[in-house]
């Protein structure tokens, strides 16, 4: 079954994050996404993470189909113009993958190539209104393509972000651009999740809340200060900095994540870099049945 | 304003290898206000190059140079001055640099780098806050652009990196898009930021950008 599937199937879908190498062996990569498929509907392949570079998300996620994966196609605004973001929708579809989540994209100052030039010829709502155009048969200037493709496509969201009404407005013009599902910041907040949700339940939307698995107060402390959007309360990292056993307390707060998002939203979406082997734990813990 | 940042004297110096006779040229409105290109700057220059082994031909501080047919007729006016020398040290933005060499066989050499074109909100303190993009929007942004106050010039809304209202690129800069939500908000006209802005037009401001009236 595919994420489009799972998602209208009411269940509730897992999904999982790979970044393809930098440099060509795709091997590795595969084979945690075969473990990983094992667990989840569909696998992430980020583009350009924080704006390091990698081998490109068009050519992870082909690798994926390739090994028989779901990927979720992950391209961003940053790094290319609308020529190049429209052509590679064309392709992926033609590679098989179907999953699309459209993306602003990390500043170039977060990378390696902190000198590069930042395109941001659209925003992730105009990526979105072109890729709807794309699947109705028409470029961004209305020229008929020639074959079209049928991508699912989905965005982010911040509930967390502060001042909410401003993102709140740019969630729905997502909605309008013809977004039907998102995927979410990682999300600590469950005040301000239930804030999200009831606007995103005036839509017919789907909504799949992030997760970062915490493995320790010095990697909280990173996130806070270098990864954008990502804001863990003070009073998560003393209960990590105060246990000998982080990791422990960290898959704590994961379960108590999933099992909140289990009751309020469409799926989860982890991200737990490296701990792969420790999804299907943190799920039964918190009472996600999968079959 | 044009804001330009001088370059290290030195650097200039090694532009100026192999050539003996310079005339220096300032520019008087917007390098003279902020104070990278009027008559103080070039006399700092003219002793510079002087006590570093070069003769200066003399010196001058012009109306905006980047008027072509004005700074033509002012440099013909310099007279020997300009004729004599083989090089002129422009200090203007780069649209100054290239009246020179067009209007002079001699070579132009930049004595600043061109930065941006800046709102001067003291002396010594200058906001980008247009970049001239060809297309204002600041009707429906509530007169702050996010063209050139975003960090990613974002034209539906803040990224996911806003926080607390400041910018994932700098915590010490304003989130453009909070500034335009809160000065819409003010005015009770937030119905202006949920109407989606169609992408940019860049075939308006094709480099290199001509406009002819006549
Ligand atoms: S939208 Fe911004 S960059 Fe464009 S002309 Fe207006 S102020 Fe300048
Ligand atoms: S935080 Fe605001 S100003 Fe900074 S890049 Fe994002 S939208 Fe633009």
């Amino acid at each position: 079954m595919g994420l489009a599937e799972a998602l209208s199937s009411g269940r509730f879908v897992v999904t999982g994050e790979l970044t393809p190498p930098k440099g060509v062996d795709t091997g590795e990569m595969v084979v945690k996404a075969k473990d990983l498929a094992a667990i989840v509907d569909a696998v992430n392949v980020t583009d350009n993470p924080s704006a390091r570079m990698q081998m490109s998300s068009l050519g992870g996620s082909a690798a994926l189909v390739g090994a028989g994966v779901e990927p979720v196609f992950q391209l961003t605004c940053r790094d290319r113009n609308r020529i190049a973001l429209q052509s590679e929708l064309l392709t992926a579809w033609s590679l098989g993958i179907k999953n699309v989540l459209c993306l602003t994209g990390d500043h170039v100052m977060f990378g390696d190539h902190p000198q590069a030039a930042s395109v941001f010829d659209l925003d992730a709502v105009q990526l979105l209104e072109a890729a709807r155009g794309l699947n109705e048969g028409i470029d961004m200037n209305g020229n008929e393509l020639k074959g079209s493709p049928a991508l699912f496509a989905g965005a982010a969201a911040a509930p967390e972000a502060e001042p909410w009404e401003a993102q709140r407005i740019k969630f729905e013009k997502k909605i309008h651009a013809g977004a039907t599902w998102f995927q979410t910041q990682a999300i600590f907040d469950f005040e301000k999740l239930d804030r999200f949700m009831t606007v995103a339940a005036r839509h017919n939307v789907k909504v799949i809340a992030g997760l970062i698995l915490l493995k320790s107060a010095r990697m909280v402390e990173f996130l806070n200060a270098y990864v954008p959007g990502i804001h863990v309360p003070q009073q998560i990292v003393e209960r990590l900095a105060g246990s000998d056993k982080p990791m422990e307390v960290g898959m704590e707060i994961a379960v108590e994540q999933v099992s909140r998002f289990k009751d309020t939203c469409d799926g989860v979406h982890m991200m737990v870099m490296g701990a792969e082997a420790r999804v299907p734990e943190i799920l039964e813990r918190a009472g996600v049945k999968r079959d | 304003m044009i804001i330009t940042k001088p370059k290290a004297k030195e650097a200039v110096l090694s532009m100026l290898e192999g050539y003996d006779k310079i005339f220096v040229l300032g520019c008087n409105s917007c390098a003279e206000t902020i104070g990278t290109g009027g008559p103080e700057q070039v006399a700092e220059m003219s002793e510079f190059l002087a006590g570093s082994g070069k003769t200066v031909t003399g010196t001058a501080v012009i109306d905006p140079i980047c008027h072509v047919l004005g700074a033509k007729r002012a440099l013909r006016e310099q007279g020997e001055a300009v004729s004599e020398a083989d090089a002129v040290v422009v200090m203007s933005c780069g649209a100054g640099v290239q009246t020179v060499s067009e209007a002079l066989e001699q070579a132009a050499f930049p004595a600043l780098d061109s930065v941006f074109l800046g709102n001067v909100i003291r002396h010594g303190i200058y906001d980008e806050r247009c970049s001239l993009c060809g297309e204002c929007v600041l009707d429906v942004t509530g007169g702050v652009c996010p063209v050139t106050r975003c960090a990613k010039g974002l034209l539906n809304g803040p990224c996911g990196g806003m926080s607390e209202g400041k910018c994932e690129v700098d915590p010490d800069q304003d989130c453009a898009w909070a500034l335009i939500y809160e000065r819409l908000a003010k005015s009770g006209r937030t119905e202006k930021m949920a109407a989606t802005m169609k992408p940019k037009d860049h075939s308006l401001h094709r480099k290199p950008v001509k406009i002819s009236n006549r």
